[in-house]
């Protein structure tokens, strides 16, 4: 069963803020959510191999080959902070 | 250093593919560009984009794993390795996770200590991440640039087993690998420009214990030397702290070349859980034995047969093998000049010693020099039929190096052949002869060494064109009879 | 008839006949969206600028396929130099460099984009309430949604704002509106239409598809967008066909799954009797129809809010500020800058499927949730397989109700359960077609649901259009 450290834990591994209000919500919510799926124990899958292509393919490959690049003020355009050709983030470290 | 512990190292390697575009999408992997100019939608991760892989990324790996001698995957996959970061666009990587292309290889190391074989864990696919630049210091910098240019150019990463005991094992090993991937011509492997890199696993444990210590894992090691200091460093470390009872903490330890010592990381990073998953935007590899087949076609013979061929076969000491085996383009120089010449010592002797000089202090490689295998064998025939002496040879050489002639021309050009004609020689043997009336006196007088003399002076005059032996025996004849 | 209600074909026979040119045709629909956008507000974004360059091209392209014909295209497909928001804040001002290939198509083909369309934040919704700037209405009934999460497409549609739209379908959303909007709306077999361009909400599952006001404007526009992508590494190669040559009216022979664990849930009534009633004109002109026992499509679902979520969880984390996009003002260091920026620029349903898809993921996790329906997923799979064995379709409801209300449904599991009967055709990857067939008593549009085996699109339109000729309510339009 879910609770409200796992909620923490999933909202740490994916950057997402929670107040605790919102950290009981998600409890209560996610738990609901996977109460309902854990209906999938019920079915046996022991040798079954799980699908991640619903329609099989294999081997897509390209030619090694150079294509134009995007002119970098186009790569750059939707930069939110940019520097001398550059994207500009907050320093790594926290003080 | 004692010996009540044994040192377990395990490396795990990243060689950047020398591909023309990277691995997912058709930017230039180019080195070098102004920042962000190789980058496209694709590689800059924007919404919606989609990955296609480069079959070259495939062929060389599958060459690697080749070379590896692991098995190479008939079904493999890639997987999302899930975490945030600036310098990774999508915040995930695409790599290989449970079904790498290749598994369970093996190497052979030489150190001073013997022969060791190390084994190879796997070899999976990846794209790079971005540079980050930070402004100032990573510590007091108030922010942080971001280059994609490296974003999406092919990895392999190579996992070896952790069956190295010693630092000089380690750095045994990453010069094999190193070598392996230059023969295969399937990668730059300059770990300045960081197209090779390196992390290591490190623990110890008491002799005898099956059972291994807690590791710590070691990174930014950006040279060899710095690869052996590092490892040399963490050894004592752990020693130290096992030897006052105290434990190793599993953590990550960053290399500071400046500080000559690892730093603990810990804090510092955040927890992994990379979630892996499938990536469902890439459908798996099938890698039949044909395609397995062709690519082995493709290895040339690796370094380390050709060192004990070279051996074996030309009867070379171990020690110009491992020179001449040591640079493939060195290697390949050397049996291209032998397919003109059928003396491996002398050849050996002349490019471990005059080449080798000359390339060293021009920073040049052996196809980068005036001297073309061609003309090396040329030359080497013209002492070999004393036409040239070998100190005149020295300068012929040079003059091939700078110039790009061939000797024949220099030779010819420059008055330097050999006089090996007995009527030219008589009058300066002769003046010789005259003019040193103390050292004949010693040559009469039995003392051997005053010939050597003579000889030298007869040189002298002739300005090296003289034959030695010959002069040597006009001397003999003349003085003893 | 109004300009605004045509459909493509009888537009491009008005065209060819010289009774309206492509300038009139744009001109009536930029009205018809300014008499009625106030109400339905289909439109995050109108692209009249666009819409007059691709006029002026009309000359070089007048033998394509879509010359002149106005569309519009949901706002989670790629257009370069036009903002693709997912109607979300934290794409409020994103403009794509590049373009999706659906545009790229639409764009060859002739096409006049007239705007990009409301819909649920990233997709994740069923009933576009979820979008991030405002709520689209039911041009039926406005106080009703439109669905989700193409619900802008589909009122668009529904309400003459467009001749035929683009929407995508990871669990329902190009189906599930199309059945509340009273218009048809096909979801592709996967990998039929390229999904370059198209922001990912779960990569396994995302189709893009047609949403248009009969049977026949499906059949066009999927000539138009099919076909292989090189850029699409999950694109098909070598299936496409003209879809048209199926516009026949003919279901003799045609053998018709009923499936009963789906009749046996429970939904509306009235739901059921015109779905049932619909099978039996069928059957009138020699369909064959049986019952088929299939697994619970429960399971299914279940299995969808695991791989979903885990796929929109990884997707979902390139939205960290850095190289478009919002950023956070507040934040001292990079990772306070990715937690507010996420924290401030996704809605609710959105934070609350990356919280699913995480913890799913997480380690200790993966095999009892991810791995567990990867393997549910091939056992649906084969499900679908074993009856297409015997039969040609299976025709199911699309939704378990006509529109929703606005604002009735607050619980997400509850509202999961609307996608009961579309999901588990993601699931398997085939194809299926929400096609309508009546109305309840409110005269909300019904649709019913025509899955096909993967590349069985023909066989559904061949259906689908004589069920259509054989109802005549395709001409009904939604009044305003």
């Amino acid at each position: 069963m879910i609770d409200k450290k796992d909620v923490e834990y999933a909202a740490g591994l994916a950057h997402l803020k929670l107040d605790e209000e919102e950290k009981e919500k998600y409890t209560e919510q996610i738990g609901e959510i996977l109460d309902y799926v854990d209906k999938l124990s019920e079915l046996d899958t022991d040798d079954v191999v799980p699908t991640a292509y619903t329609v099989p393919m294999k081997n897509v490959l390209r030619k090694d080959e150079v294509k134009k690049s995007l002119p970098r003020e186009k790569s750059l355009a939707n930069a939110p902070d940019e520097k001398d050709g550059q994207f500009r983030a907050p320093k790594i470290m926290s003080d | 250093m004692t010996t009540k512990y044994e040192t377990v190292i395990g490396l795990e390697v990243h060689v950047q593919l020398n591909t023309d575009s990277k691995i997912f999408c058709g930017c230039s992997t180019e080195f070098g560009k102004e920042p962000n100019e190789n980058t496209c939608p694709v590689c800059l991760g924007l919404p919606g984009t989609l990955p296609v892989l480069n079959k070259k990324v495939v062929d060389y790996a599958i060459m690697a794993g080749l070379a590896l001698n692991c098995d190479i995957a008939e079904y493999s996959k890639f997987d999302r390795k899930n975490y945030f970061y600036p310098d990774l666009p999508k915040a995930y990587q695409i790599s290989q996770f449970d079904l790498p292309i290749a598994e369970n290889g093996e190497i052979e190391i030489e150190t001073e200590a013997g022969l060791f074989n190390i084994g190879v864990t796997r070899v999976h696919l990846e794209e790079d991440a971005g540079k980050l630049i930070h402004e100032g210091s990573i510590d007091k910098s108030k922010g942080s640039l971001v280059d994609y240019n490296r974003t999406g150019v092919p990895l392999i990463e190579i996992v070896s087993e952790p069956d190295m005991r010693t630092p000089a094992q380690a750095k045994a090993y990453l010069t094999e690998l190193k070598m392996i991937m230059e023969y295969l011509d399937i990668s730059d492997c300059n770990m300045e420009e960081g197209s090779l890199r390196c992390d290591a696993n490190v623990s110890l444990r008491p002799v005898g214990q099956e059972e291994f210590g807690i590791k710590a894992e070691l990174k930014n090691m950006n040279s060899f030397s710095a690869v052996e200091k590092g490892l040399e460093y963490e050894v004592k470390r752990q020693q130290e702290l096992l030897d006052e009872g105290k434990k190793v903490v599993q953590e990550t330890r960053t290399w500071d070349e400046s500080l000559n010592k690892t730093i603990s990381m810990r804090g510092k990073e955040e927890a992994h859980d990379y979630r892996y998953f499938p990536e469902p935007d890439l459908v798996p590899l099938e890698i039949d034995a044909a395609w397995k087949e062709e690519m082995g076609k493709e290895i040339p013979e690796l370094p380390r047969e050709k060192y004990k061929r070279f051996i074996s076969e030309l009867g070379l000491p171990e020690y110009d093998a491992g020179v001449l085996t040591g640079d493939k383009d060195l290697a390949v120089f050397f049996e291209e000049v032998l397919s003109d010449y059928d003396d491996p010592k002398n050849l050996s002797n002349w490019m471990m010693g005059e080449f080798l000089r000359l390339l060293n202090e021009n920073g040049q490689a052996p196809f980068e020099s005036g001297v073309s295998p061609i003309n090396l064998a040329k030359m080497l025939k013209m002492i070999d039929q004393d036409i040239i002496s070998g100190k005149i040879a020295k300068k012929v050489f040079e003059k091939m190096y700078n110039s790009g002639s061939d000797p024949e021309t220099i030779v010819e050009e420059e008055g330097l052949k050999q006089i090996s004609d007995e009527d030219e020689l008589e009058n300066i043997v002769d003046g010789i002869i005259a003019d040193n009336p103390d050292a004949v006196e010693d040559v009469q007088n039995g003392k051997d060494r005053a010939i050597g003399f003579l000889v030298g002076q007869v040189m002298k005059e002739t300005r090296g064109k003289a034959n030695p032996g010959l002069v040597n025996q006009m001397l003999r004849d003349k003085l003893m009879d | 008839m109004n300009i605004y209600d045509l459909t493509i074909h009888e537009l491009k026979e008005k065209i060819s006949a010289g009774e309206l040119t492509p300038g009139e045709i744009k001109k009536a629909f930029a009205d018809r969206i300014n008499d009625v956008e106030d109400k339905v507000k289909s439109y995050i974004t109108v692209t009249y600028e666009l819409a007059e360059a691709q006029l002026k091209d009309y000359e070089n392209k007048k033998e394509k396929m879509l010359a002149g014909i106005p569309i519009a295209v949901k706002d989670n497909m790629s257009t370069d130099g036009i903002k693709t928001s997912c109607a979300s804040k934290m794409l409020e001002n994103y403009k794509p460099p590049y373009n999706a290939t659906v545009v790229e198509k639409l764009n060859e083909a002739g096409a006049v984009i007239l705007g990009k369309t409301n819909m649920d934040e990233f997709a994740m919704g069923s009933s576009t309430e979820n979008s991030a700037f405002f709520v689209t209405h039911n041009p039926w009934n406005l106080n009703h949604a439109p669905g989700g999460s193409s619900g802008g497409s589909a009122a668009a549609v529904a309400a003459g704002e467009c001749a035929a739209a683009l929407g995508s379908d990871t669990g329902g959303s190009i189906r599930q509106p199309a059945s509340y909007c009273g218009v048809v709306g096909l979801k592709p077999t996967y990998g039929m239409v390229s999904r370059y361009g198209l922001v990912a909400f779960a990569s396994s599952l995302d189709q893009i598809g047609p949403i248009t006001k009969d049977v026949e404007d499906s059949a066009i526009l999927m000539n138009v967008i099919a076909g292989h992508d090189p850029q699409d590494s999950t694109s098909i190669a070598g299936k496409k066909e003209d879809y048209t040559k199926y516009l026949k009216e003919d279901v003799s022979g045609m053998k018709i799954g009923i499936p009963e664990e789906y009749f046996n849930l429970e939904f509306d009534e009235e739901v059921k009797a015109s779905v049932l009633a619909a099978v039996e004109k069928l059957k009138e002109v020699g369909a064959e129809v049986e019952t088929v026992h299939m697994t619970d499509a429960s399971y299914a679902l279940a299995a969808y809010y695991v791989i979903a979520p885990a796929e929109a969880s990884s997707n979902l984390a390139r939205y960290d500020g850095v190289r478009y996009g919002l950023r956070s003002e507040h934040a001292s260091d990079v990772n306070e800058m990715f937690t507010n920026t996420r924290h401030e620029g996704f809605g609710e349903e959105v934070k609350r499927r990356i919280m699913i898809g995480t913890y799913a993921l997480s380690s200790g996790y993966y095999d009892a949730y991810y791995l567990k329906a990867q393997k549910v997923r091939t056992l649906i799979k084969d499900d679908f397989d074993r009856i297409f064995n015997d039969f040609d379709l299976i025709l199911t409801p699309t939704a378990p109700s006509t529109a929703i209300e606005l604002e009735s449904k607050s619980d997400p599991l509850e509202m999961y359960h609307t996608d009961i009967f579309t999901v588990p055709v993601n699931i398997a990857g085939v194809p299926a077609m929400s096609v309508p067939c009546g109305f309840d008593s409110s005269e909300m549009p019904i649709g019913l649901q025509l899955i096909g085996p993967h590349f069985g699109e023909g066989k559904i339109i061949q259906a689908a259009y004589t069920l259509e000729k054989l109802l005549n309510i395709n001409e009904k339009r939604a009044e305003l």
